[in-house]
């Protein structure tokens, strides 16, 4: 395993040499936020070719395949398209929160991103109440919504703000009580490094027994109605509501909401492989010492945007796969279901750990 | 990085919009016309505004949100010593379950989580 802190650590080092602290200090931080944008810029812009080229696969045609090779530069020419298109607005709209609301949905998932591991010491913010941090984070994106739903004064928009709204924080609940506690009982820490370390002898998913995997299922279910997805997608169900919350939007503001999404669901895919998939560990097999060998020569970074590259993948599939439900049905589902079980399956993994019956 | 990491992502994330707001700002055309600034509503003609009285099922729904969310809140602490105190610490916590899954109980059959 490469240390990146000693990478991280060299470069302070080397600046500082160079010139004063307070300069250092600037200089890092720009450095970090560069980093950070490009890394959120790029996931969008990636996100975005690979879910249209998934859509092509699952139907049986090509999906864009015009601007450049295989079309991957389609997403490109798309941000440049809303880059350089005119900002309407309408005369009815609450001028604070219609411009607040942008804010609010690109801040958030950019916070969360600074605490994820994504290599072993490559975290910008290792904060020791990691998860907590991430479900706090998380909800305030749930504000960005509402705002930009209620401040359009556009009727679509009011409506799916408020069912975005009733399903993220329904969903919240299952999320942070089965999947996230059940983990944090078996890792006994709420820091994401620690977690992922916690793994070293195996992932939790396998590790955890039955509970771990039912709290997984768990996870994948909320975190598809979390970030808006298909089977949950009545925010913005194009057939009855247009575009939701963000009809009244155009141009670059539209593009931020869009861009927010779509990092959303990287963030739940990086969530779920932290937590259950060992994060940036790599693929081992029990006994198997030459092949444990070797997978230790991929670079944890690689290993960690593999594994969310399976889950961004499988949440793609569900979109090709589910019929959308209606607002009652998923109500239902998350507190007749889903909040009941995942109350048993926390007690369930709590006596587990208690009676010591991890492998 | 310490807790100046939230200080930094936060203006990242302002200078992210305002860069692009202002890209947009400065080379996006504009025209303008009486029905352009409309809200859009089909095509149709637009009547009465959109903020009206709204369905109390939202609410109800975000009230029980509030006391589980809180829930949840109290046991995270719990979650991160349950393995170092061992038996004391799970029938505590299955206490404190019992509870709020009878309270779970009673807005079921109160009909507090039924749609209509």
């Amino acid at each position: 395993m490469y240390d990146f802190s000693k990478m991280t650590g060299a470069i302070h080092e080397w600046l500082s040499s160079l010139m004063p602290s307070i300069l250092v200090t600037t200089i890092e931080w720009v450095l970090i936020g560069v980093v950070f944008l490009a890394l959120f810029a790029i996931l969008g812009l990636v996100l975005v070719i690979l879910e249209r080229k998934i859509a092509g696969f699952f139907q049986f045609r090509l999906g864009p395949n015009r601007v450049g090779p295989y079309g991957m530069f389609q997403t490109v020419a798309d941000t440049v398209k809303l880059l350089l298109k005119e900002l309407v607005s309408t005369n009815k709209v609450d001028k604070f929160l219609y411009n607040v609301a942008p804010f609010f949905v690109i801040i958030a998932p950019l916070m969360i991103m600074a605490v994820i591991p994504y290599g072993f010491g490559l975290t910008a913010y290792d904060i020791n109440v990691g998860l907590l941090f991430v479900m706090a984070v998380s909800s305030i994106g749930v504000v960005g919504i509402l705002l930009a739903g209620w401040s359009s004064n556009n009727k679509y928009s009011l409506i799916g703000a408020m069912r975005s709204g009733a399903v993220i924080i329904s969903y919240e609940l299952s999320m942070g009580l089965s999947a996230l506690l059940a983990i944090v009982l078996l890792a006994g820490s709420l820091n994401l490094n620690d977690i992922v370390m916690s793994q070293q002898a195996g992932w939790w998913l396998f590790r955890g027994h039955i509970p771990a995997i039912i709290a997984f299922v768990i996870y994948i279910i909320t975190g598809t109605a979390e970030t808006n997805r298909v089977p949950f997608d009545l925010t913005e169900a194009e057939s009855e509501l247009g575009a939701g919350y963000h009809a009244e939007y155009s141009g670059i503001k539209f593009a931020f909401f869009f861009l927010s999404e779509f990092v959303n669901m990287f963030i739940i895919s990086a969530l779920a492989v932290t937590i259950f998939l060992g994060g940036w560990l790599p693929f081992h097999i029990p006994g198997w010492e030459g092949f444990n060998n070797s997978m230790n020569y991929i670079p944890g970074p690689v290993w960690f945007f593999l594994k969310t590259g399976v889950i961004i993948f499988l949440l793609m599939w569900f979109r090709w796969t589910f019929p959308r439900l209606r607002i009652d049905q998923i109500l239902t589902l998350e507190w007749k279901y889903l909040l009941p079980i995942s109350l048993l399956n926390l007690v369930l993994m709590a006596f587990v750990v208690m009676m010591g019956w991890v492998f | 990085m310490g807790s100046e990491a939230l200080v930094l992502f936060f203006l990242t994330g302002a200078f992210f919009i305002g860069i692009a707001i202002s890209i947009a700002a400065l080379f996006a055309p504009r025209s303008s016309n009486p029905q352009k600034y409309e809200p859009w509503e089909c095509g149709m003609e637009v009547f009465g505004d959109a903020r009206i009285q709204f369905k109390v099922g939202y609410y109800l729904f975000a009230i029980i949100y509030l006391i589980f969310d809180v829930e949840i809140v109290f046991l995270v602490p719990w979650a991160v010593v349950m393995k170092k105190v061992g038996t004391v610490a799970f029938v505590e916590a299955l206490i404190f379950l019992i509870i709020l899954g009878l309270g779970l109980i009673y807005a079921w059959k109160k009909r507090a989580l039924k749609w209509e």
